[in-house]
Formats: structure tokens, C-alpha cells, sequence
């Protein structure tokens, strides 16, 4: 196979154009989801069947239908119902942007809160009857000594859900954005030649995604100096280990 | 047309229609699984080479499939295929685009992607045999066949199974990204449906029930496959 680099660099810098809006509703869905998922976390974890079970159904159907039904039924399903064509809310669900950033954002939410949920229930009891036996309590107790363990706890996990979710706003293509994979599908109905493109669109994700998995390596070492190597100090160690 | 009448089974309704593509979504996720499962045996068996150029193609194919969107992937297939279609065709004469047959190519797709996955599943799996057993059985003389067949491949699959449930799920919702390429499944039929009745709501909220059908049922088996399968483990208490 010839490779017409001309054609790569063309379709490479095309392909670029798409990159804001993919890292935009990315961003959007994740902030707005990651709120919503501390919410359900907390539902989750509240030991209150009346919040634990809307919560509980609410990640079930959310983490057992595909991302794609829930932004057509967002996006064109809504359309159905002349109530909500009329009503304030239309100017944003009109349009396929929010649609797709709500429908992401929702979807996210499902799958951060059980990741946020694990990341609560790893702190080790003993830690958090020691604060009550200090007399920490309630909100002091949780921004104290839970939340910031259940933090570097759900970083791994939650690196994950955000490479997943940068894959899944490709699927924002389907309702006519033109993020990476839009113009990538675009490019290739144009030109047929679906290797190259390919591999333009593919090596843009992969760079994103590398960034994001490099990005939350440094946040974890950063947030855990406990579990790394003490420092060689100079005063114990002996004069002959540093020649 | 209210909702039981349009998804009813009547001369209006869907229900056939809605039925025989869960069968669909059903059929292309488990042939994509199958492809799937063997490419990530392979990719796993790579993983494992003495040969470094194996262990390098098995670690790249399994972080790029892995890192980039499956319905890129999808497209891919799609239109790769159907270029070389095309080109064929065009050999005997035939004109333009020759579009590949969605079936192929999306279980193929599918299959691509979930066995980067599975082959990640397959190694944590060989990866959480205790070393002491494969020592053991090297130590009685057993050939590296025998000892995979015996020790490796009995143990293995048992650990495998969570895993291999989590793909499937992943498996069974890319299938919905197939209907981008026509075949019609749940998502296809629902589109159909919604475009000739105008109900999008009623026929997307259908779809998402049947696949949270689908789901619910497939890993209620996963789990009593799971237990079956842990009925000789000791587990501490």
C-alpha cells in the first residue's frame, strides 16, 4: 500500500477542527455529571431505602441501556410531546448540542456514581470512628477525613469513565455534530478511503485519551505522598550508599 | 394509536417487527462476542509470548482498540470493506458503491473491539493462577499443552467469568451503534417505527426496555454461571 501523505496531512487537519468540540462536551458531561453522581453516591450510601432505591434504579436503567437510545430518546424522542415543545425548556432541547451534553451527562452520572460510591465505602471504618470519637461529625467528618481518602481512592476508576466518555461523545455524531468522529465519517463518504482517515481520527482519540491517563497519574501520585518511598535523607543514611 | 396498540401485535402493531430485531441485536452481539473471544484468546496467548514483537502487537492492539471510539471503528469496517467490495465489482463491471453486508461487518467491528477487551479479562484471569500450581505441574514433566488444558484452562475460566460478563454488556450496547450502517436491530427497527409513526419517544423508550431486558436476563446467567462455577472455592469468610 502506497501512502499519499498529502491526503493524511489534509485529512489530519481536518480532522482537528472537530477537536474542540469533542473535548467541549466531554468536559461539559463530566463536570455536570460528576455532580449529579456525588448526589447519587450519597443517595446510594445514605442507608435510607427512599433515597437508596430511586437512586439504585435510576443506575440500572442508566448502565443497562446503550449511551445511543438515550440520546435519540433525549433528542428526538422529546419531540413527541407538544407540552414540551411550548414549553421554556425547548430552545435548549431543540437544539442537538444540549441534547447530546444532557444525554451524556446523565449517562456518566450512572456509571461515576457507583465509582464514587466504592471510593466512600474504601475508607476504612476505623478511621471514621476514630473522628467520631474525636467528636467530628456530619459534614466536618466527611470533608475531613472520608472525602479526601475516597478521592485518591476513585481516581484510578474514574480516569477510566472519563476515557470512556471521551470515546462516547463520538456517538454525538449521530445527531448531526460535527465533533472528530463526525467530520471522520464525513471525510470518509467523501473521499472512500476509510484506512486513512482512520487512522488520523483514531490518533487524535488516542492522544486525547493518553493526555487524560497521564493527567490523572500525576493528580494521584500528587494527592498520595504517603505511599511513596520515603525520601532519601541525608542525615541516616550512611556516607558509602550515596557514593 | 395508543402505546399497547402501536407495540401490540395486531395488523398495526410493531410487536413483530420490535420482536425480530431483539433477535437481531441478539444474534450480531453474540457472533461479535464468539470473534471477540477468540481474538482476545489469541491476543492474551500473545501477551504471554517469549517473542517480544508478539507481546508489542498483542499490547498495541489491545491499547488502540481500546482507546479510540467504537463507532469509528464501525465505520471503518463498514466503508473498508465496501471500498474493497466496490473495487472487486468494479473488475466485473458493476458501478459505484457496492455498500459490504451490515451482518459481517458489524459483528466484525464488534468483535475487533470487545476482543481487546476480553483480552485483557483473559489475562487478569491467567494472571490470578497461584504460580505454585503451574510450578507444580512443570515439576510432574506436564508439556505446556497438557498443563494449559489441566491446570491453566480449568482455573482460568472460572476467574474469567465476572469479566467476561462486564464485556458482554459492553458488547450488547455497541450493538445499538450497528443500526448506523443499517442492519436492522432494536435501534434500526425503532427508527423505522418512529419515522413512519411519528412516536419517537414510544418506539426509543421500547428499544432501551428491551435492552434493559436483554441485560437484566444475560447477567442474572452470568451470576449463576458465576456461582456454579466458584462451588469448589473455599472463600474465606
Amino acid at each position: 500500500m502506497v501512502i499519499d501523505f498529502p491526503f493524511l496531512w489534509e485529512s489530519f487537519t481536518t480532522l482537528l477542527n472537530g477537536v474542540p468540540l469533542t473535548l467541549q462536551l466531554t468536559a461539559l458531561s463530566v463536570v455536570t455529571g460528576a455532580v449529579l453522581a456525588v448526589l447519587l453516591a450519597l443517595m446510594r450510601v445514605s442507608n435510607r431505602w427512599w433515597l437508596d432505591l430511586p437512586a439504585q434504579a435510576y443506575i440500572f436503567v442508566f448502565r443497562g441501556t446503550p449511551l445511543l437510545v438515550q440520546i435519540y430518546i433525549i433528542y428526538y424522542g422529546l419531540s413527541q410531546f407538544p407540552e414540551l415543545r411550548h414549553s421554556i425548556l425547548w430552545p435548549f432541547l431543540r437544539q442537538a448540542y444540549w441534547c447530546a451534553a444532557l444525554a451524556l451527562a446523565l449517562n456518566t452520572a450512572a456509571y461515576s456514581a457507583e465509582i464514587i460510591r466504592g471510593g466512600l465505602l474504601s475508607v476504612p471504618a476505623g478511621q471514621i470512628e476514630a473522628a467520631r470519637a474525636t467528636g467530628m461529625s456530619g459534614f466536618l467528618l466527611m470533608r475531613r477525613i472520608i472525602f479526601p481518602q475516597a478521592l485518591r481512592q476513585m481516581l484510578p476508576g474514574y480516569s477510566n469513565e472519563i476515557i470512556l466518555m471521551v470515546k462516547s461523545t463520538a456517538l454525538a455524531s449521530t445527531v448531526t455534530l460535527m465533533e472528530v468522529t463526525g467530520i471522520a465519517a464525513k471525510l470518509i463518504s467523501q473521499s472512500y478511503r476509510p484506512i486513512e482517515v482512520f487512522i488520523c481520527a483514531g490518533a487524535i482519540y488516542l492522544a486525547i485519551n493518553f493526555i487524560v491517563v497521564r493527567a490523572f497519574a500525576a493528580l494521584e501520585y500528587a494527592l498520595s505522598p504517603e505511599r511513596r518511598p520515603a525520601p532519601a535523607s541525608t542525615a541516616d543514611q550512611p556516607e558509602k550508599a550515596r557514593a | 394509536m395508543d402505546y399497547l396498540q402501536l407495540m401490540g401485535f395486531g395488523p398495526n402493531g410493531w410487536g413483530y417487527g420490535m420482536l425480530a430485531a431483539t433477535g437481531m441485536t441478539v444474534a450480531v452481539a453474540l457472533c461479535g462476542y464468539l470473534i471477540g473471544s477468540v481474538l482476545g484468546s489469541l491476543g492474551a496467548a500473545a501477551a504471554f509470548s517469549r517473542f517480544m514483537p508478539l507481546r508489542a502487537i498483542a499490547g498495541f492492539y489491545t491499547t488502540v482498540l481500546r482507546g479510540i471510539p467504537d463507532l469509528l471503528v464501525i465505520y471503518l469496517f463498514y466503508f473498508g470493506s465496501s471500498s474493497v467490495i466496490s473495487a472487486v465489482g468494479a473488475l466485473f463491471g458493476a458501478e459505484g458503491f457496492v455498500g459490504a453486508p451490515a451482518f459481517l461487518t458489524g459483528a466484525m467491528a464488534i468483535g475487533v473491539v470487545s476482543g481487546a477487551y476480553q483480552m485483557q479479562v483473559f489475562r487478569g484471569a491467567v494472571l490470578a493462577l497461584p504460580k505454585g500450581e503451574i510450578e507444580a505441574a512443570r515439576a510432574y514433566g506436564m508439556p505446556s499443552f497438557l498443563l494449559f488444558r489441566r491446570i491453566i484452562l480449568p482455573q482460568a475460566a472460572r476467574f474469567a467469568i465476572p469479566g467476561m460478563g462486564n464485556v458482554w454488556q459492553l458488547v450488547l450496547k455497541e450493538s445499538a451503534l450497528i443500526s448506523v450502517i443499517g442492519l436492522v436491530e432494536i435501534m434500526r427497527q425503532s427508527q423505522i417505527g418512529a419515522g413512519s409513526t411519528r412516536q419517537p419517544f414510544s418506539f426509543y423508550l421500547t428499544a432501551g426496555a428491551l435492552y434493559l431486558l436483554i441485560t437484566f436476563v444475560s447477567g442474572r446467567g452470568f451470576r449463576l454461571a458465576e456461582r456454579r462455577a466458584m462451588r469448589g472455592v473455599r472463600r474465606a469468610a
